[in-house]
C-alpha cells in the first residue's frame, strides 16, 4: 500500500471540500471494496476521507409513503428493518443475498452500488485492463469470462456489476440523492451505473468529490409482491452469475404492474423495460414469461472465452426470469 | 515508515481489546487485524485471506461482527473490539467455545476464533430477529435450524472441513441460551 492520509472530518460538507480539493482523494465507508483495493494496488489515493458515520444510518418514513436510506446505513441494518421486509421484500431479498454476514454489517448503502467489478482481470494488476488501465487492453476477450456480460458491453470491456442491491435498487426507480462540490442534486438510479462504450473506466456518472448522502425508495405498492432470485456456483456466499428482481400486481387475472431488473449480465444493473413492455396488460402463463425474457435477450452478445465462454447464461436468464413470474403470480392467485 | 509531508501521518487512537484499553500509535495503512496482531500482541484473530474472503479475522467491533482485515485500525478510534479470547471469562469458558470442544468443531483450529467471534455475532442477529438468504419469507422472524445457522456461518471458511461439528456446536450453544 502507498502511504496515504486518512481524515474522518465533522460534516459531509467537510468531506466533500477534502475531496473535491484533492485529484487523488477518495471516500471510504465501509471499506469492504477500498481496502482489498488498496492491498491489491488497484488504486493508490493519496487521501482517504472516512464517511461512514457523516451520512445518515437511519432508513426514514418520507411524505410521499416511500422510505429514505441513509448512505451509512449498514446492508445487514437495511436487510432487517421492517418496513423494507414488508414493502420492499426484493431489497431485503437481494441484500440478503450478498456477501457474508460479517461483510453485510460493514457495507454501506452508499458504498455498495459504487463497488467495482469482481473481473478477474481487473482485479490482477499484472494483467492488461482497460478498467483499471485505460488503453491497455481488455484480458477477458478469449480468456475468463463465465461471469461477464451478454448485455451492452463494448469492445473495450465487457465486466459486469457485481452488486445484488443495486439490481433491486434499480427496479424499485430509486433516486439517488448526491451532495458535490457544487451542492445537492438527485440522479434517477437507473442512470447512475454507465454502460463501458470507450470509457470502461468510468463506472458512474458521479464526478470526483460527489458524495451520495441517501436513497430514496419510492413508494411503490408492487413492490409488496417482490422478490430477488440469485444463481450461483455455491449456494452461498458467491456473486451472481445471473440475477433475477421482479415485483407484479395483478388485477382480474392480468398483469397490471410488473417491474424486471437483470444483475450479472451486464455493467450496469440491467432494468429490463423490453420485458416489462411485453408483460404489462398480459395474462401470466409461461409463454408469455419467456416471451419477455426473448424481447429483453434479442441483443444478448455472449463473448467467447477459454472457459467455455457465458452463452449458458442466455438460457439460464431465460427460465430464471420465467421461475420469479411464475412464483410472484402464482402467489399473487391465491 | 518515511513519510514526507502530511501523507501517511500516524495518529494516537484509543481501543480497549477485551477489555484491556491501548492507546496505539497507528500508521494510516494498518488494518485492525494488523493492529491487534503485530502492534498488541492480541493473536486471537488469525491472518488466513486477509482480503475479506474467510472469515478468519472476524471479531466483535461495538458487538457486531466485522472483518478486522478489510478494517482500517483508525476508524476504530474510541472502539470496543472483542476478540475469541475476550469471550472466555474468569468462571470458565463462554458456552460458544466450550459447545466447539464438545462437539470437535475444529481440527487444526486456525479458524476457531473467527468462527466463535461468528457465531457470538450470528447469535445476537438471529435474537434481534433478523432474516437471512434462507428464512422463507424476509417477512417472517427465523426460525432456529441447522439450514440458518450454516448460512449465516458462510463467510467463514474451514480448511480442515470440521463444518459438521461447528453447526452442531453453535446449535447447542443457540439452544441453551
Ligand atoms: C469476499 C466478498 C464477497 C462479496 N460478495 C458480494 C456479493 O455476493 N454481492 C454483493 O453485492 N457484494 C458483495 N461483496 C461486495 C460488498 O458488498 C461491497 O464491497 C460493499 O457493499 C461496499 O460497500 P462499502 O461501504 O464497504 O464501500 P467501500 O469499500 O468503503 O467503498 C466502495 C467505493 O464507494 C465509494 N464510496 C463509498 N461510500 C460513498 C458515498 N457515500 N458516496 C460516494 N462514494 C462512496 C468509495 O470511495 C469506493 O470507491 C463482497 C465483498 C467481498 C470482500
Ligand atoms: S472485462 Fe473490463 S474489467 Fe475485465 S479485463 Fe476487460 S476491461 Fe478490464
Ligand atoms: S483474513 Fe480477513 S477474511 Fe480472511
Ligand atoms: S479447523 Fe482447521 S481450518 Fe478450520
Amino acid at each position: 500500500m502507498k502511504p496515504f492520509t486518512l481524515d474522518r472530518p465533522e460534516t459531509a460538507a467537510d468531506a466533500v471540500s477534502a475531496v473535491a480539493a484533492d485529484p487523488s482523494a477518495a471516500y471510504l465507508a465501509g471499506g469492504t471494496n477500498l481496502v482489498d483495493h488498496l492491498k491489491l494496488g488497484i488504486t493508490a489515493p493519496g487521501l482517504l476521507v472516512d464517511v461512514s458515520r457523516l451520512t445518515s444510518s437511519d432508513v426514514r418514513e418520507d411524505d410521499r409513503g416511500g422510505l429514505v436510506v441513509g448512505a451509512g446505513v449498514r446492508n445487514s441494518d437495511l436487510a432487517a428493518d421492517r418496513r423494507v421486509r414488508e414493502r420492499y421484500p426484493v431489497l431485503a431479498e437481494a441484500l440478503l443475498s450478498g456477501a457474508s454476514g460479517q461483510l453485510r454489517n460493514m457495507a454501506t448503502t452508499g458504498g455498495n452500488p459504487l463497488q467495482r467489478t469482481r473481473c478477474v482481470y481487473f482485479q490482477d494488476v499484472s494483467t492488461p485492463c482497460n478498467k483499471r488501465a485505460p488503453g491497455s487492453g481488455c484480458s477477458a476477450l478469449g480468456g475468463y469470462t463465465r461471469y461477464h456480460a451478454i448485455l451492452g458491453a463494448s469492445e473495450h470491456c465487457v465486466a459486469t456489476h457485481p452488486s445484488d442491491m443495486a439490481v433491486a435498487l434499480a427496479v424499485l426507480d430509486a433516486e439517488v440523492r448526491v451532495l458535490g462540490p457544487d451542492g445537492e442534486r438527485v440522479v434517477a438510479f437507473t442512470d447512475l451505473h454507465r454502460l463501458p462504450g470507450d470509457h470502461p473506466e468510468r463506472d458512474t456518472v458521479l464526478g470526483h468529490g460527489d458524495l451520495i448522502t441517501e436513497i430514496a425508495l419510492p413508494p411503490a405498492a408492487w413492490a409488496r409482491r417482490s422478490a430477488y432470485r440469485k444463481v450461483r456456483d455455491r449456494a452461498s456466499y458467491a456473486f451472481a452469475l445471473v440475477s433475477v428482481a421482479a415485483g407484479v400486481s395483478l388485477v382480474d387475472g392480468v398483469l397490471e404492474d410488473v417491474r424486471v431488473a437483470l444483475g450479472g449480465v451486464a455493467h450496469k444493473p440491467w432494468r429490463a423495460h423490453r420485458a416489462e413492455a411485453v408483460l404489462r396488460g398480459a395474462r401470466p402463463s409461461r409463454e408469455v414469461f419467456l416471451a419477455a425474457a426473448d424481447a429483453e435477450l434479442a441483443d444478448a452478445r455472449p463473448v467467447e472465452g477459454a472457459d467455455g465462454g457465458n452463452a449458458f447464461k442466455v438460457p439460464l436468464v431465460r427460465r430464471t426470469l420465467a421461475a420469479v413470474l411464475r412464483d410472484l403470480t402464482e402467489e399473487a392467485d391465491r | 515508515m518515511a513519510t514526507t509531508g502530511t501523507a501517511g501521518r500516524s495518529r494516537t487512537i484509543e481501543l480497549r481489546v477485551d477489555g484491556t484499553a491501548y492507546h496505539p500509535d497507528v500508521d494510516p495503512r494498518r488494518t485492525l487485524l494488523d493492529l491487534l496482531r503485530e502492534q498488541l500482541g492480541v493473536t486471537s484473530p488469525k491472518k488466513g485471506c486477509d482480503h475479506g474472503q474467510c472469515g478468519a479475522c472476524t471479531v466483535l467491533l461495538d458487538g457486531r461482527r466485522v472483518l478486522a482485515c478489510l478494517t482500517l485500525a483508525l476508524t476504530c478510534d474510541g472502539a470496543e473490539v472483542t476478540t475469541a479470547a475476550g469471550l472466555s471469562g474468569d468462571d470458565g469458558l463462554h458456552p460458544l467455545p466450550q459447545a466447539f470442544v464438545d462437539h470437535e468443531g475444529f481440527q487444526c483450529g486456525y479458524c476457531t476464533p473467527g468462527q466463535v467471534c461468528s457465531a457470538a455475532g450470528l447469535l445476537a442477529e438471529f435474537d434481534a430477529g433478523a432474516p437471512s438468504h434462507v428464512t422463507p419469507s424476509v417477512s417472517d422472524s427465523p426460525r432456529w435450524t441447522d439450514e440458518e445457522i450454516a448460512e449465516r456461518m458462510s463467510g467463514n471458511l474451514c480448511r480442515c472441513g470440521a463444518y459438521v461439528g461447528i453447526v452442531a456446536a453453535i446449535r447447542q450453544a443457540g439452544d441453551k441460551r
